[in-house]
């Protein structure tokens, strides 16, 4: 490695002087996008699109921020750096860097499946691609969000005539807009725990279109409502605030969700396999349409992931980081 | 339709509730044809299809069709933890079925292949893999490898069909237990209760028993229970009818080969006889432990030696037919006195009456219960005496009430990912004790922790793999548990020269390290105070 350098405080970018999605305090972090595991509070200087930068205040707490559009090159001690649409959640984006005839791309989290609101994952050709590998084992096969969206609505149709609520578990940052956008108010109004509320608020503020949801807040007594669809973080799963809405089925959105034990696991009625990152098929397609020489694979199954490269002639090698640690709120 | 079936079955893996199951599958029955109906009770039953290919061959054909290599359908199945799974999720899915033909017309396939070439089999299954959906394919990979273990009891079941049919549940309990084969038996045949009459072999459904909470104190006065040993044998029933007599196992299959010793006594057995009770090695009419037993009953053909080695008599603990009578809704102190009568007529070394221990007061027993050990017995078995012999696992009437287990202290040294709810998490380990500087394995262990504890342990276990061996990888000597089990006894076949019976880990000793565990001699010690034969 020349242009990125691995340091205890993550990936380095050397003549830039900067970090990527660092996770330790740096002098200037480059952010891919706003989830916690890439996203860490304390640099002094933050960099990201425009769109992560009203999550990186919120979340944060960040005060100097620059911001920049997809496809807008910036130089940086003498090194080009552009972002590139990651189509993972609001904001994300790839970041390519260029040096004395070096092209490197970081892919952050991206999913190639053009969700309407992340906006639309674009390869980047370069020499050196880093990139995620969270569902790179070929048993992650997504079917395509329209029917997944389907089935949630059946769900909640069926709960409703059982009358049941329909609990649904998505990151609020990510997921919860999905499942939003989708299911809008054909229910009538989405309730929400504080966390989707909250970010619902933020993104409205920032200029977001979305349907409004309910807050219903953890101190006051539960609201009488039947059949409705409820949005939680996966960390409201075993909280007190669920009990507010029986009775009720739970559902987990997830990726993890394809294979049946994790959902047993989960206890949950029902598993929605709606992720965020790439599938299979989508890590090898972008992979190979980067034409790169060289494949750094992280957080996932990266010994099978870049073993499997390997074998189909794309020179790769696990890259050790700190990111992949859940997302949790 | 195939579709119908593959419905229920990931219905019944979104629901938990008792209820919700039963009314899925009562749902089920009354939308399915009757051909398919037959077939979802023996799969549900544990009645599988024989099975005409291997997984190598199944994998080969899936890999064949993804091209994937080798490792990595392993490593894929390791991760989803079943081949049934495993292969539907690998093999390109369009999303669609194109598939109308019924469940019982794939196992009709199935079933007429089995004399066929693997050329004709592998072009059968790839081809039924191209029209069906992802969880058709779930299922009809099933229907190959077998094992549809979804958390649907027998009891979960009969209630589901007692809805449907005009029988009551004990009836149709009885109606499915025993030998029937789904491909000869219909629908009717096998709910017309004159059909047992033609079916000499057919056992009851056994009565099983919920423990006791805390202690039996709270079952109110003494004098109207009953307590027998609780053996750590295998549950069985001797069937006499027509001459003819059958040894069934709680597992409801068919052990009669399996312990010719029993010939001579079942000849003596009168007609119209069918005894409930537990098939253990003894002794002298005393029983020996049961790791003993376990060295013979996996073998196909038992071996003079091993006759003579470990003779096996029958526990007899209740009669549930006499004179070619039902007598289950007699109660059991009647049905006690019957039994007495039926085995001292018998009189034969390999009908023992399990007897009752007399108790004055629920502290003399927690007394006797103490010396459960010594006896071979792993607790004891609390009946009310007027209990009827219901069917399935009830509250009530029958409780046990085990000894508490016997504990060691062991540090993990392997892990492997576990399989169905489990899957891609460490769940599976391997413990050592220590002797002298060096760690001897001698458990593996599965269950007893939380997920949370599950999460830690698999995140521990992710951080600190020393090696990889397949599927298995050796872990830093760090974590330490408590491993609680019932039993213990000598073996040849272990490192450790010993084998235990239900080991599991009782809890995480995270106060403990590794240097605190105990010892190779302690095991021992262990073994010379509880494994003696």
């Amino acid at each position: 490695m020349e242009l990125i350098r691995m340091t205890d405080a993550g990936l380095y970018c050397v003549p830039g002087g900067f970090h990527i999605d660092p996770w330790k305090p740096v002098h200037k972090a480059v952010i891919t996008h706003a989830h916690s595991d890439h996203a860490r509070a304390g640099s002094e200087h933050y960099c990201c699109h425009v769109h992560t930068r009203p999550l990186l205040q919120a979340r944060l707490g960040a005060t100097s921020i620059e911001t920049l559009q997809w496809n807008q090159p910036v130089t940086i001690n003498g090194v080009t750096m552009t972002l590139f649409p990651a189509g993972h959640i609001i904001g994300s984006s790839q970041v390519r860097l260029e040096h004395g005839g070096d092209t490197w791309v970081v892919s952050g989290d991206f999913k190639t499946v053009d969700d309407g609101i992340s906006g639309a994952f674009e390869p980047v050709r370069c020499q050196h691609f880093i990139t995620e590998s969270t569902f790179g084992l070929p048993i992650y096969q997504w079917a395509p969000p329209e029917t997944i969206f389907e089935d949630m609505r059946h769900w909640i149709r069926q709960n409703q005539e059982n009358g049941f609520n329909a609990v649904i578990l998505a990151y609020s940052l990510g997921k919860a807009q999905r499942v939003i956008r989708a299911i809008g108010e054909d229910f009538g109004k989405i309730y929400a725990h504080g966390a989707v509320a909250n970010m619902q608020d933020l993104l409205i503020n920032a200029g977001w279109q979305f349907p409004p949801v309910v807050y219903i807040n953890p101190l006051e007594p539960p609201p009488s409502i039947k059949g409705a669809v409820i949005l939680a973080p996966p960390s409201a799963e075993s909280s007190n605030w669920l009990k507010k809405f029986q009775p009720y089925k739970l559902a987990v959105c997830s990726g993890w969700m394809q294979v049946r034990g994790n959902q047993r696991r989960r206890n949950a009625d029902r598993g929605f396999v709606l992720s965020d990152h790439a599938d299979w098929e989508g890590l090898l397609t972008v992979t190979r349409a980067t034409e790169a020489a060289h494949v750094y694979v992280t957080h996932g199954f990266q010994s099978v992931f870049a073993r499997y490269l390997n074998e189909q002639g794309i020179h790769a090698m696990e890259l050790e980081t700190a990111f992949g640690k859940e997302e949790e709120s | 339709m195939m579709r119908l079936f593959a419905n229920l079955f990931v219905d019944l893996g979104n629901v938990t509730r008792t209820s919700e199951k039963t009314a899925l599958l009562a749902n089920y029955f009354q939308q399915a044809p009757p051909e398919d109906a037959i077939w979802v009770i023996a799969l549900f039953s544990g009645r599988r299809p024989k099975r005409i290919v291997n997984s190598t061959l199944l994998g080969e054909w899936c890999r064949e069709l993804t091209t994937l290599p080798l490792w990595l359908f392993e490593e894929s199945y390791h991760t989803v933890g079943d081949l049934a799974e495993t292969i539907a999720l690998l093999l390109p899915d369009s999303g669609e079925s194109h598939s109308s033909l019924p469940l019982h017309q794939y196992i009709d396939a199935l079933r007429q292949l089995e004399s066929s070439t693997p050329e004709e089999k592998k072009h059968y299954i790839q081809s039924a893999w191209s029209e069906l959906n992802r969880t058709e394919k779930l299922v009809f990979n099933k229907l190959i490898t077998g094992g549809f273990r979804i958390g649907v009891s027998q009891q979960l079941m009969v209630q589901a069909l007692a809805e449907i049919i005009p029988l009551e549940p004990s009836q149709v309990a009885h109606q499915i237990s025993g030998k029937w084969d789904p491909a000869t038996t219909t629908f009717q045949q096998l709910f017309d209760p004159g059909a047992i009459k033609t079916d000499v072999s057919k056992p009851y459904p056994f009565f099983l028993a919920y423990a006791v909470e805390d202690d039996p104190s709270g079952l109110g006065e003494p004098d109207e229970w009953q307590a027998e040993w609780k053996w750590d044998g295998i549950r069985g029933q001797l069937v006499k009818r027509e001459g003819k007599a059958f040894v069934w196992s709680r597992g409801e299959e068919l052990m009669t080969e399996k312990f010719p010793e029993y010939s001579l006594m079942l000849e003596k057995l009168p007609d119209g006889t069918v005894l409930d009770g537990e098939i253990l090695p003894a002794k002298d009419g005393r029983p020996l432990p049961f790791a003993l037993l376990q060295t013979r009953i996996g073998r196909k053909n038992v071996t003079r030696k091993q006759l003579e080695a470990v003779p096996v008599a029958f526990f007899a603990y209740d009669l549930l037919e006499w004179q070619g009578r039902d007598i289950r809704e007699l109660q059991l102190e009647e049905r006690r006195a019957l039994l007495e009568q039926v085995v001292t007529a018998v009189s034969s070394p390999q009908l023992l009456l399990s007897p009752v221990v007399s108790f004055d007061n629920w502290e003399a027993l927690a007394g006797l219960r103490g010396q459960s050990r010594e006896a071979f017995a792993e607790g004891f078995m609390i009946k009310r005496k007027r209990s009827s012999y219901q069917s399935g696992r009830r509250r009530g009437d029958w409780w046990k009430w085990k000894i508490d287990p016997l504990h060691i202290d062991a540090v993990m040294i392997y892990a492997q990912k576990g399989h169905g709810r489990r899957s891609n998490l460490y769940t599976d380990y391997t413990f050592a004790v220590r002797d002298g500087d060096k760690l001897v394995a001698f458990a593996k262990a599965y269950s007893g922790l939380t997920d949370r504890e599950i999460a830690q342990v698999d995140a521990f276990v992710k951080q600190n793999a020393l090696e990889k061996f397949g599927p298995v990888r050796t872990v830093k000597p760090e974590l330490v548990f408590e491993i609680a089990f019932e039993g213990i006894a000598a073996s040849g076949r272990h490192k450790s020269g010993v084998a235990l019976r239900f080991p599991r880990i009782s809890r995480w000793r995270q106060d403990k390290k590794p240097d605190e565990i105990n010892t190779l001699e302690d095991l021992h010690e262990l073994l010379q105070r509880y494994g003696k034969t």
